[in-house]
């Protein structure tokens, strides 16, 4: 539902030809000042809406639920989860692969396809980024508290100490702790050089004292002229250079985890491509869970086109194949490499105690997302908002399946048991998802969601400036 | 009468098959006789020289363990026994239902045969102090680490607790202080604690340390005796309460020790050898004199 306030301003625009059905990437007849009026709009002129308050005030809600559950971790112990013996690892390492995945969409979005000079990557890399970075933070928590004394994690990090001790660094936990702070660090540096014009923009446009003091001092006195632009463009290209590594490093780290583990169902040298894929898989599939609304609710069709939308789903079909791939040859594997281990494991998931979520997942994960081969559903919104959703819910099944179905039964059948989630679990994954939410609402709302100077190369009047 | 309720039983073990996996290897008298190698068969381990690195190299001792399937009746003595000399906490049933008992060494149960009639196999699990132990490369802080004496030690104090060691933990003998389990408060529990085992706080892992604290006290006085200790001097606790002796322990690089020469039997296996782990513990096959006439 475009929001009544989104159209406050003139809109160049007639309301019939808002980018539907166009392939263009950003609707016709946009100028350099309709494109920063109505993206800046939102976060210095409309009124903001109630269902912005509603939707805030629910994230909110949830992420205080994760404080609290948090807190009452840190008071109590793991043991407030369902996590036992032989299942250590359950929800607490699912949520960290699912979110951490996530991000990945984000900075291939905004690394490797600017480097390809994919112009379409261009209104939806600034949220994608947001959504990186929110994502990673809520990854975060999780390695972080899953510990039985998170007050000592830090001893996972190696620094100089009176103890003389470093960390083990044969430990894939290690390298996940280098893999993810680097991930962290790059992602919010991109996403704050990548801020710095706009940032000037809502200085320049601020009504308010407040807004021009803010926005001022995080434009770190931008002022537009040409040796502010080159070095910007320097700085840019260098951090997307440093950044397309990272899309796939971080999953790969993430998934040595498993794969240096002698867990059969874990022990897989198929798990970085693999997981790679699945993150990106994810990744996409959350930014169109979140701009789908996102473009409906502030009437952003202009500038997140259908052919964005294709496009992602495209991505989405090819990872997800990939994904697919993942899954046949983990059961062929299973069976051909003839260990027995291994091939119990694969049966135990398909058939065991946890084998509807096992087929939960691979219809979520590969049979549904088949419809993407269609260019109708392709370009059907809803259709397309649903099937993010599912293939969200399938990704997060996935890395349950893996971590939980692997654990729980392994190598002595007297050591078998059963994992069951308790309140305390649901409530953290869902106060991440509350975290995450939140975030993103104080985003939209204080930060240029879209890219605006980006966006303005992409209207005729810069590319007439470019052939002269 | 029936009441159509259920109960939920808080049991340390809900699978009682083998899957061939060979936990319990068992031959008849006669199997074994025309051919010893019987307990090994399909369970061979991979060559040593499988591997780029060098052996850990054991200049005084190097501990072992033996544990004779044959003579385990199942009666975990063991159990209690290194409950009271560890401290292990008693965590009660809705902390068993959730599968976080803390015994450091338990008796595996597992049947075979008919329903009607099975045949009941005892075995009792303690760390087996991997030589290729997959818990020590995957720790990320080295709180669990190879002595120069073969055991795989816990440093409870260099724990933060990922779980990591346990998951892969092919054995599943690592347990993990899930909540505070320890009461520290409670004076007259004070009284109960062996004094020279650390009690563990919550949130870090703990295991069978070998009886840790009586190797060293023995250590200690064969050194002010200018002595190697004697085979047979140290007896870990699971061993000294056991009732048939179907526990020993002692120093493999002496060839005289029992435990050596127990573990030079034919009837010697490791449990899940085929993953390379090179366990230290090793059992002893069960080899039963069937009387042909009654077949029991």
């Amino acid at each position: 539902m475009p929001d009544q306030h989104a159209h406050d301003y003139e809109d160049p625009l007639a309301a019939g030809n808002i980018g539907m059905g166009s392939s263009d990437v950003i609707a016709p007849g946009h100028t350099f000042g309709s494109v920063t009026d109505k993206i800046s709009s939102i976060v210095l002129t409309q009124r903001t809406s109630i269902g912005w308050y509603l939707g805030f005030l629910t994230a909110g809600s949830l992420a205080i639920l994760l404080l609290i559950s948090l807190a009452y971790l840190s008071v109590k112990g793991i043991g407030i989860w369902g996590n036992n013996i032989p299942v250590g690892w359950a929800f607490d390492i699912t949520n960290f692969v699912w979110w951490i995945g996530i991000g990945h969409a984000g900075t291939l979005i905004s690394a490797i396809l600017l480097l390809l000079k994919q112009s379409w990557r261009t209104s939806i890399n600034r949220f994608a980024e947001a959504m990186t970075l929110f994502a990673v933070a809520c990854a975060g928590i999780f390695p972080l508290f899953h510990t039985g004394r998170p007050w000592l994690a830090y001893w996972l990090l190696p620094y100089p100490n009176t103890m003389g001790v470093w960390p083990q660094f044969r430990s894939p936990l290690v390298w996940d702790v280098f893999a993810v702070s680097t991930y962290a660090t790059v992602s919010a540096l991109f996403w704050f050089v990548g801020l710095v014009p706009d940032l000037a923009t809502l200085r320049d446009r601020s009504q308010s004292r407040a807004g021009r003091m803010i926005y001022g001092m995080l434009a770190l006195g931008w002022r537009g002229s040409a040796r502010h632009w080159y070095r910007y463009e320097t700085a840019y290209l260098l951090l997307a250079g440093i950044a397309t590594p990272l899309v796939v490093s971080v999953h790969t780290v993430v998934s040595f985890d498993f794969a240096i583990a002698i867990v059969p169902g874990w022990h897989t040298t198929i798990f970085p491509p693999y997981f790679v894929a699945g993150a990106i898989y994810s990744g996409f599939a959350m930014v169109l869970t979140l701009a789908i609304p996102i473009r409906a609710v502030y009437g952003l069709q202009d500038f997140i086109t259908l052919r964005h939308l294709q496009n992602m789903a495209k991505v989405m079909l090819v990872t997800g194949l990939i994904v697919a791939y993942g899954y046949t040859v983990e059961a062929f594997i299973a069976w051909y490499g003839g260990n027995a281990y291994e091939g119990f494991m694969i049966w135990n998931r398909m058939t065991g105690p946890y084998a509807p979520f096992y087929w939960a997942l691979i219809t979520c994960n590969v049979i549904v997302p088949q419809v993407l081969w269609f260019r109708r559903v392709r370009t059907n919104v809803a259709a397309l908002f649903m099937l993010s959703l599912i293939v969200n819910v399938g990704m997060w099944l996935e890395r349950f399946i893996i971590i939980v179905t692997s654990l729980h039964r392994d190598f002595m059948p007297s050591a078998w048991g059963l994992y069951r989630a308790t309140f305390w679990d649901y409530s953290t994954f869902i106060g991440t998802i509350g975290l995450f939410l939140t975030l993103l609402f104080l985003f939209v709302r204080f930060l240029p969601m879209i890219s605006i100077f980006e966006m303005r190369t992409l209207v005729p009047e810069a590319k007439v400036e470019h052939e002269i | 009468m029936a009441t159509g309720d259920t109960y939920s039983l808080a049991c340390t073990q809900y699978h009682h098959l083998m899957e061939g996996r060979g936990m319990v290897r068992v031959a008849t008298r006669d199997e074994f006789v025309k051919d010893p190698t019987i307990v090994h068969k399909g369970f061979e381990a991979p060559p040593r020289t499988l591997t780029l690195y060098p052996d850990f190299k054991y200049d005084g001792y190097k501990w072992g363990m033996a544990i004779d399937v044959n003579s385990c009746i199942g009666c975990n003595a063991c159990v209690v026994g290194c409950q009271s000399e560890n401290n292990i906490p008693v965590i009660g049933k809705e902390q068993v239902l959730r599968g976080r008992e803390m015994h450091w060494i338990r008796v595996d149960t597992y049947y075979s045969g008919e329903t009607q009639d099975p045949e009941t196999y005892f075995q009792p699990v303690p760390c087996m102090q991997c030589e290729n132990a997959p818990c020590e490369v995957v720790c990320p802080v080295g709180a669990t680490v190879h002595s120069h004496e073969g055991l795989n030690d816990m440093v409870y104090n260099r724990c933060v607790g990922t779980r990591y060691c346990s998951n892969n933990c092919p054995y599943k003998v690592r347990r993990f202080n899930y909540l505070l389990y320890q009461d520290f408060d409670t004076p007259s529990l004070k009284l109960g604690r062996n004094p020279d085992v650390t009690v563990r706080s919550r949130g870090v892992m703990e295991k069978c340390t070998y009886c840790v604290q009586r190797i060293n006290a023995a250590k200690i006085d064969s050194e002010k005796a200018g002595r190697k200790i004697a085979d047979g001097e140290i007896k870990t606790a699971c061993q000294q309460t056991c009732p048939a002796d179907a526990i020993v322990f002692g120093d493999l690089n002496d060839p005289k020790s029992r435990v050596a020469q127990l573990q030079a039997e034919e009837r010697n296996y490791s449990i899940l050898a085929d993953l390379n782990t090179r366990p230290r513990t090793t059992y002893l096959a069960a080899v039963r004199n069937v009387n042909p006439e009654i077949g029991e």
